[in-house]
């Protein structure tokens, strides 16, 4: 067994501490996504280690690990990409902006490039749909996507520099209106 | 108009606590402390404030289920917003966080809880940190943690990721996913959550804009925040307006809105001069209104329902003629048969089976018997499921396939 990074061990007693002690297993997902922010993936020993700190059967961890989106087994690329293809950014065109980008990095959605720097996944609502289409990459937030955007974005991504997403979310509707 | 949820979104650096508090926050959480718990949940109910997570069920109402003499007790923050064509929630967690805090708080003050989890959908990687920090901040203060201002009251806040999964949206599979299993909804009865929720302890689970609306009850009265809506819906209601239309955005509007008015005075109508076909009102789970049926609706939840809708989570998709329906409804399914829970048969392998049978007319694969087949299996999972996901998915596709049977049928080349 690898052993698991001090880091994730620390983290994972700190996140442990926001239940209540008797339902230690609560902290069961937020546990886990930290383990594959800092191992990479969800392997078996990780598994294996999710269960014995959190006191559950190997079984559970392993079909929370089977149930949730964002939970995987094998790594992803360095740069995950998150991109969304649901009715409102469908209706704006993200189908054929997600042809483009596989075509840009010459996988398709589900895989991972050769180099292991870009992964892509088609997911579903991201919750941004007032700025569609969106795109996820690792934990930053791209709105309005267009080819021109996606290119400026892989070419900085390829020079191994993350650009800054679209944050704070922009004000769209009235709601960006000052009020008195 | 008048805009109170969304007041301070534009305010610059509202996120931070020394500007939060020159607007007033946690005047109301102080004000709330100093009367009896009981009194909170009264005003509550007499406001009128509904749900604004989907259901529209009466927040105040929710909050009397609690059983007496029971504890501890918790408060859910429903973060999870997942409803294709909702987004809402993120403005209020990344721009007003303290807004939220304060709705909460006293949320958790009325039910007498001592712990609020926030779970907040694991793709908003953003409004969580800025969450994060607004609670340490408010910690720091004094507003979280024990003896709050000064009082008996003693409250934690945490974050609580979820992991991409729509269904944990819902409020039984929110607090299975919460406490760290797969997020399958639970039966209802006996598991209400107000009465067993949180490891079988009473928990009032509200979504992010509801208790963002208890401050406002409070500032404004009971029956000033009601006399803002309709009889029966009070307030403001934050409707997300996306799709075919030349201003989508999130617009702050009284309860009873004429939704006319707002694709097209506030959303600008369709772009490119296109003509509108037809409204989602209240999210994908919402049945399709033909352009005809949405014309003078007004956006409240008896009004929508009136003409055959929902209201939802006011995610308002507005569907011009380029859109082709058969494509929308590929979309949908799509949606649905990936975020089936996979409890109930007719759910998991309905949606599945209704994917496959659309792609194949889309495909032009497909006979007229497959029309009927796909809305024969749209009425398995309705009203039979452990959840309303099985309905979510029902109600839509036999609406889009009975009022545009005609684009359906034009696939058919036999």
């Amino acid at each position: 067994m690898n052993p698991i990074p001090e880091s994730l061990e620390k983290k994972a007693q700190e996140i442990i501490l926001r239940y209540p002690p008797e339902h230690r297993s609560a902290a069961l997902v937020p546990v886990l996504l930290e383990a594959q922010k800092i191992v990479g993936c969800l392997s078996p020993d990780v598994e294996a280690w999710a269960a014995e700190t959190l006191g559950v059967t190997p079984v559970r961890v392993r079909e929370v690990i089977s149930f949730y989106g964002m939970m995987h087994q094998k790594p992803l690329g360095k740069y995950h990409i998150m991109f969304c293809h649901n009715v409102s950014c469908s209706i704006q065109g993200a189908e054929s902006l997600q042809d483009y980008l596989e075509t840009k990095l010459g996988i398709k959605a589900g895989d991972v490039s050769e180099d292991g720097q870009f992964s892509i996944a088609a997911v579903e609502c991201l919750g941004a749909c007032g700025w569609g289409p969106v795109m996820l990459v690792g934990e930053e937030q791209f709105f309005q996507l267009t080819a021109e955007k996606i290119d400026n974005i892989i070419d900085e991504l390829r020079q191994g520099r993350m650009p800054h997403g679209d944050t704070p979310t922009p004000l769209i509707g009235n709601v960006g209106l000052p009020t008195t | 108009m008048e805009r109170y949820l969304s007041k301070h979104f534009a305010t610059p650096d509202m996120r931070r606590l020394s500007v939060a508090s020159k607007h007033g926050a946690y005047e109301m959480l102080e004000r709330a402390l100093k009367m009896e718990p009981g009194e909170v949940v009264e005003l509550v109910k007499a406001s009128g404030l509904r749900g604004h997570g989907g259901a529209g069920f009466s927040a105040g109402l929710k909050w009397s289920f609690v059983p007496k003499d029971t504890f501890p007790r918790y408060v859910t923050v429903n973060a999870d917003e997942s409803e294709p064509g909702t987004f809402k929630d993120r403005l209020i967690l990344e721009r007003d966080p303290h807004l939220l805090l304060e709705g909460a708080l006293i949320c958790a003050w009325a039910v007498q809880a001592e712990t609020i989890y926030i779970y907040i959908r694991g793709e908003y990687f953003y409004p969580t940190k800025v969450m994060d920090a607004a609670i340490e901040e408010a910690r720091q203060k004094g507003y979280i943690g024990e003896r709050i201002l000064g009082s008996d009251f003693s409250c934690q806040v945490y974050t609580h990721p979820g992991a991409g999964m729509y269904i944990c949206g819902e409020e039984t599979g929110l607090i299975e996913s919460l406490e760290g299993k797969k997020g399958q909804p639970r039966f209802k009865p006996p598991y209400y959550p107000a009465a067993i929720g949180l490891w079988q302890a009473p928990t009032i689970v509200n979504n992010v804009e509801t208790l963002a609306a208890v401050p406002w009850v409070m500032r404004l009265g009971p029956e000033k925040f009601a006399s803002l809506g309709t009889p029966k819906s009070g307030g403001t209601c934050l409707a997300s307006l996306s799709g075919s239309v030349k201003n989508p955005g999130v617009y702050e509007i009284p309860m009873g809105f004429p939704l006319d008015e707002l694709i097209y005075e506030l959303g600008g109508g369709p772009p490119n001069g296109g003509k509108v076909k037809a409204v989602i009102p209240g999210g994908s789970s919402s049945p399709i209104l033909t352009a005809e049926e949405a014309k003078g609706i007004k956006l409240d939840f008896e009004s929508v329902a009136d003409a055959g809708s929902m209201l939802g989570s006011a995610a308002i998709i507005v569907v011009d003629e380029s859109v082709s329906i058969p494509q929308m409804l590929y979309w949908v399914l799509r949606f649905y048969a990936h975020e089936s829970c996979g409890q109930c048969t007719q759910c998991r392998e309905g949606t599945g089976w209704m994917l496959r049978l659309c792609k194949r007319l889309l495909d032009g694969k497909g006979k007229m018997r497959d029309i009927d087949d796909l809305d024969e299996i749209a009425d398995a999972p309705d009203g039979t499921t452990i959840c309303a996901f099985g309905p979510a998915v029902s109600w839509p596709t036999k609406s889009y396939l009975k009022k545009f049977r005609h684009e359906f049928e034009a696939l058919v080349k036999e």
